[in-house]
């Protein structure tokens, strides 16, 4: 099969898979009697129309960013992660010890203390997959997905039976202290002045931006991240460049794990307030989408969650202004996982039809 | 716990096994052809729904199962499409399709009945209805085994006894056939079975659609037997536990049965946490015994209990021409 230009497979193929999952959700809107290009506009206004839409898009796209990061770098090191939701609730779990813990008098003190306990707990959870991996062989998928469930078990346990303030009745801790809460973008001198209503993204959204452009030297500026990618294109040529596997792997997932907890400074302490049940709302598999879609990119990722924070943002508008079911945005997000991580070869070869056979150059 | 506690265990354990077991028979046929599956989960949902949707409006629940069937097969073909043809991550394209299906169930259910994502529910020949065996009256007398005879195995729908008895057929097909020989030779090496002249392609999409059609069984099961009538995420992560079953059974299919009735006893035990309590003179928090399929898993894949090892072309894509 002839190659194709390089930037045709960075920038066409995500988008030839955005437009084809765009077509077929259109016509799955069409075929429950709703137009698809009413739904199209609500979506807009809803999400990116307003800077109040604005507020919540970006409160979304900090938290894909943290989980397609987190999947990007493992991807790098050709592994897997489907862990990303139960690390990131293990995460919350941190967080919520962290804020729970001191009576904290300022978000900058609380915020950077939080960040350690979220990173913690979820490399922590990642660490047994990986370990088992690199150790005893054990498929990685396999072992982060039942992770997740156990994850989950051990969040309601905790909730129900260890965190849960007496005489409350739903299962969630107690109030964070006042001391913890982040500012808001509505909050923040010279951002209040374009966000005037209270909005949910708040200050985690810039430590998402730096840890995007920190993936980045981490991946592409750092001798760790030439061992990580070196081993996820090779294997046996990394380990006769004495590249240790064990090692490559544990780092790798434990630093996919720390970025997903790090998500719960998001949702967890900027947004709730408290750790309620099932916290990353699915955040953490929406990264696998943004991680694919962004091509593993730290930018990509940027852009990525940004669409994601579009469409989730959307969706939810769909749901309050229209008779179109919420869950429209988990078949969008489902199809554009389906052509860019597992149709690509489909997708390229619909491109191929439009670029001149290239000779391959003999390396 | 008195006898009649236990017989009553036992029975729900029967019964919350069927799906599972279903679901674990379904994964086996396509992990042994070499294709991972992650999506049996969506192919239950999906099979749940049309279910459902189908039975509620035909009045029948056969013509429901095959809908749900049919609705299992197109996500399998698109799994085929993605993982046999166009060779892609056969892994991803089993999460993507999980996700289409938990999304698309709910847009349909609510298109067509409005009744928040679920379908009406089913009543009288809609529902699978349960079967009294012969001689359940007669023989319950006889103690100790009478009662476990007409309490366990008897009185329940026609499906419980479609899945058990597909353990044996499988076990049949797998080691007795060409067809199962030829199925377990392209999981472990395809070039061979190529080589023999026999189409990998072919072999792999057959395997997908017995996949197909028993997640459409286990679907239709959660559907108009288990419950009546579908709900949101209904089968509530059950086509993970079944994989975790078949990881646990190390893809065979008698062991296939026995690690999905223990998962579903654990399901038994978890809805009667009193029982536990009154036995064990302690509690086990219920959150425990929901995690313990899952850790039981990790524990075998970690290779402490025996050694889980897969079909070893799975995951793999085959590529004639290398």
């Amino acid at each position: 099969m002839e190659r194709l230009p390089r930037w045709a497979d960075l920038v066409l193929v995500p988008l030839i898979s955005l437009l084809l999952a765009g077509i077929i959700s259109a016509l799955v809107i069409l075929s429950i009697g709703q137009s698809p290009s009413e739904a199209l506009k609500i979506m807009v206004d809803g999400a990116v129309g307003s800077a109040y839409g604005w507020g919540y898009t970006l409160y979304y796209a900090t938290s894909f960013m943290f989980t397609g990061l987190a999947v990007t770098v493992a991807f790098h090191a050709s592994l897997f992660n489907i862990g990303g939701e139960g690390q990131a609730q293990i995460g919350g779990l941190g967080v919520a010890l962290v804020c729970l813990a001191l009576p904290w008098p300022h978000w900058t003190l609380a915020l950077p203390a939080a960040m350690i306990g979220g990173a913690l707990l979820g490399a922590a959870w990642a660490a047994i997959p990986a370990y088992l991996q690199a150790k005893r062989g054990s498929h990685i998928v396999i072992t982060t997905i039942m992770f997740n469930y156990i994850a989950s078990a051990l969040i309601i346990y905790m909730l129900v039976s260890v965190l849960k303030p007496v005489g409350q009745m739903d299962p969630a801790t107690a109030n964070f202290p006042p001391g913890t809460a982040l500012p808001t973008l509505n909050e923040i001198p010279g951002l209040n002045l374009i966000f005037t209503k209270g909005v949910p993204a708040n200050i985690s959204l810039f430590v998402a931006l730096i840890a995007c452009f920190l993936v980045w030297v981490l991946l592409w500026r750092t001798r760790l991240g030439y061992e990580i990618r070196a081993f996820g294109r090779s294997e046996p040529a990394a380990k006769y460049a004495g590249i240790s596997p064990v090692r490559v792997t544990m780092i790798a997932m434990l630093i996919s794990g720390a970025l997903a907890g790090l998500m719960s400074i998001n949702n967890v302490m900027g947004e709730a307030g408290r750790l309620l049940q099932n916290s990353a709302e699915g955040a953490g598999f929406i990264g696998i989408a943004v991680a694919l879609m962004g091509r593993n990119h730290p930018f990509g990722v940027f852009l990525a969650a940004l669409l994601f924070g579009f469409l989730y943002q959307g969706g939810a508008e769909l749901g309050l202004w229209t008779s179109i079911p919420i869950e429209l945005r988990t078949v969008v997000q489902g199809l554009v996982i389906l052509f860019t991580g597992a149709l690509d070869q489909m997708v390229r070869m619909i491109l191929g039809l439009f670029f001149r056979p290239r000779p391959l150059k003999v390396a | 716990m008195d006898y009649a506690t236990l017989l009553q265990i036992l029975d729900s354990t029967l019964r919350l096994a069927t799906p599972l077991l279903l679901a674990c028979l379904a994964g086996l046929y396509s992990e042994r052809s070499g294709v991972f599956d992650i999506g049996l989960e969506g192919k239950m949902l999906m099979a749940a729904m049309c279910t459902g949707a189908v039975a509620y409006m035909t009045g029948s629940v056969w013509i429901g199962a095959l809908a749900g069937i049919a609705g299992s097969l197109v996500f399998a073909a698109v799994h085929g499409l993605a993982s046999i043809t166009f060779r892609g991550n056969q892994l991803i394209s089993g999460v993507a399709l999980n996700f289409v299906a938990s999304g698309i169930t709910v847009l349909v259910a609510q298109s067509m009945f409005q009744q928040g994502g679920r379908t009406p529910p089913l009543e009288g020949a809609a529902r699978f209805n349960p079967i009294t065996l012969p001689f359940a009256e007669s023989l319950s007398a006889i103690p100790v085994i009478g009662p476990f005879y007409a309490e366990v195995l008897s009185g329940h729908t026609a499906l419980v006894y479609v899945a058990l008895l597909m353990v044996p057929l499988t076990w049949w097909a797998l080691y007795r056939t060409r067809f199962g020989l030829r199925l377990r030779a392209v999981g472990e090496n395809p070039a061979s079975v190529d080589t023999a002249g026999v189409s990998v392609v072919r072999l792999r999409y057959a395997a997908l659609a017995i996949t197909g059609i028993l997640c459409g069984l286990a679907g239709a099961y959660m559907a108009a037997g288990l419950q009546a009538g579908f709900g949101k995420e209904m089968t509530a992560g059950r086509g993970y536990i079944a994989l975790a079953a078949l990881i646990f059974a190390k893809w065979r299919p008698w062991y296939a049965l026995m690690a999905t009735l223990l998962f579903g006893f654990f399901q038994a035990l978890a809805l009667r946490p009193d029982v536990i309590q009154s036995t064990l003179n302690f509690a086990i928090p219920v959150p425990a015994l929901d995690a313990l399929p899952y850790i039981l898993t990790v524990v075998v894949l970690a290779g402490f209990v025996g050694r889980a090892i897969p079909p070893r072309a799975g995951g793999e894509p085959y590529v004639k021409e290398r």
